[in-house]
């Protein structure tokens, strides 16, 4: 099928030039993010400080990679269910978020939010992390290392097939 | 006679099975990908499931494994009456063999020690979720699976009255699965418990996933069940991801078992297309 080179950060002229169902190869630099590192993210932004990264300029991909192997760069990646993360999105899209990688349904209210904030959601497949990893040039853990998988990991992406879900 | 049989052993096989079952999936979810490939019209899921069919072929060539949720290690082990383990117990050396898998693939750490306030990680994926049948004989048999937690989090289960017999059944299964939508990475199969009580239809479920893909069940009456069940959901569109299409469920596996005079329990554990389980017989 058609496939679309995009490259973070992206302008709203690009967001909006996308359709639902559009297949993107996304490359640029994103940050990792899950159900603890949002809880964290959010209490910084509440208590008024800024995070250690544009959001405006990244994407924040909903992923808990598996570690890396002495010899890899990464581990398996793959998206986690984006739905668990619709609570801390509108406050996420307020602190300027534009770009999320995920996978599965948003609830009715977060559709509505990502479309009137001019932001993207991009659906990329789950259990294909082997084909995923294909796409990480660089994986390094950023904040909060204790945590494992569910710390935040900045990563470089080259081609990383997605889909558009919400736009 | 007693067979005495040395902890080590079985471990050793248990640790080489999770770090098999990794990289490979159920070969028979790769055929049933295939033929679910050759019927489907949606370009969308065309393209997701030639990607799911290349990650089958690219994550044992890479040692990269099948799903950043390596899961939790869920073990069924039939343990032989006249079977004498020698050095560690049943429990220790499952949880040995999850450790050393983890430190060893690596698998990803996905298990917190307490749900509710901490939530630490555990580190190394123990303790594994255990369950011992005695049964005759010198062997022991061990089911193995890799959960993850995606399509665990949307399985169900519900106490229903006995007067809502197939057609009730049906429909519970079928909106359940169908409210779960893309978030438990369909295609799914599907392991449905059918009586016990509270805790025994949830096992069933569970169970169930370990039977063979698409196994016809013994009995025709159920058997045909199965197919409602999945020709049913297929027909409904939520398809491979959610991205429409026919192939929602690749299986329906239903195990039954006798309960209360007043009780129909029903329990549908969900699995994703990264279908994870070996067995071992020593």
């Amino acid at each position: 099928m058609k496939e679309i080179r995009i490259k973070l950060p992206l302008s709203s002229e690009q967001i909006k030039s996308l359709k639902v169902n559009d297949k993107v190869l996304l490359s640029g630099t994103v940050y990792t993010a899950r159900d603890e590192a949002h809880k964290r993210m959010i209490t910084m932004l509440n208590k008024g400080e800024a995070l250690p990264f544009d959001l405006s300029e990244t994407a924040i991909f909903y992923c808990g990679p598996s570690p890396a192997a002495p010899d890899k760069i990464c581990g398996a990646i793959g998206p986690t269910t984006s739905s668990r993360m619709d609570p801390y999105t509108p406050e996420m899209l307020k602190a300027g978020l534009r770009v999320m990688i995920g996978k599965g349904d948003r609830s009715v209210e977060t559709q509505k939010d990502i479309k009137t904030a001019g932001a993207l959601y991009l659906i990329a497949i789950g259990g294909i992390s082997a084909v995923l990893s294909q796409s990480i040039v660089s994986c390094e853990t950023f904040l909060w290392e204790h945590l494992g998988a569910e710390a935040v990991y900045k990563m470089e992406l080259k081609d990383f097939p997605c889909y558009v879900g919400i736009v | 006679m007693m067979r005495k049989i040395p902890s080590e052993i079985i471990q050793q096989a248990l640790y080489k099975a999770i770090s098999e079952i990794s990289y490979h999936c159920d070969p028979k979810v790769t055929s049933a990908l295939e033929q679910a490939l050759n019927r489907e019209t949606s370009e969308l899921a065309r393209d997701a499931l030639n990607s799911i069919l290349a990650n089958h072929r690219i994550s044992p060539e890479t040692n990269i494994p099948l799903c950043q949720d390596t899961g939790s290690t869920v073990v069924f082990a039939e343990l032989g009456a006249e079977l004498q383990i020698v050095g560690q117990t049943l429990p220790e050396l499952i949880n040995s063999a999850v450790r050393q898998a983890q430190k060893d693939c690596p698998l990803r750490a996905s298990t917190v020690a307490e749900p509710l306030f901490e939530r630490n990680n555990m580190g190394d994926n123990t303790p594994a979720i255990i369950h011992v049948e005695f049964v005759e004989g010198d062997q022991v048999r061990l089911q193995i699976a890799q959960k993850g937690g995606g399509a665990e989090n949307m399985s169900f289960m519900k106490m229903l009255s006995p007067s809502v017999g197939v057609e009730g059944i049906i429909d519970f299964v079928s909106e359940g699965v169908l409210a779960a939508g893309s978030r438990p990475c369909p295609p799914l199969i599907l392991g449905i418990g059918i009586g016990s009580n509270f805790e025994g239809a949830p096992l069933l479920a569970k169970k169930a996933l370990f039977e063979s893909l698409g196994r016809p069940h013994p009995d025709a009456r159920y058997r045909q069940m199965e197919t409602e069940i999945t020709q049913r959901i297929n027909a409904l569109g939520c398809g491979v991801q959610g991205f429409g299409g026919d192939c929602t469920v690749l299986a329906t596996h239903i195990l039954q078992a006798p309960c209360h005079i007043a009780s129909l329990p029903v329990a549908v554990n969900i699995e994703c297309h990264a279908h994870r389980h070996l067995e071992v017989i020593i």
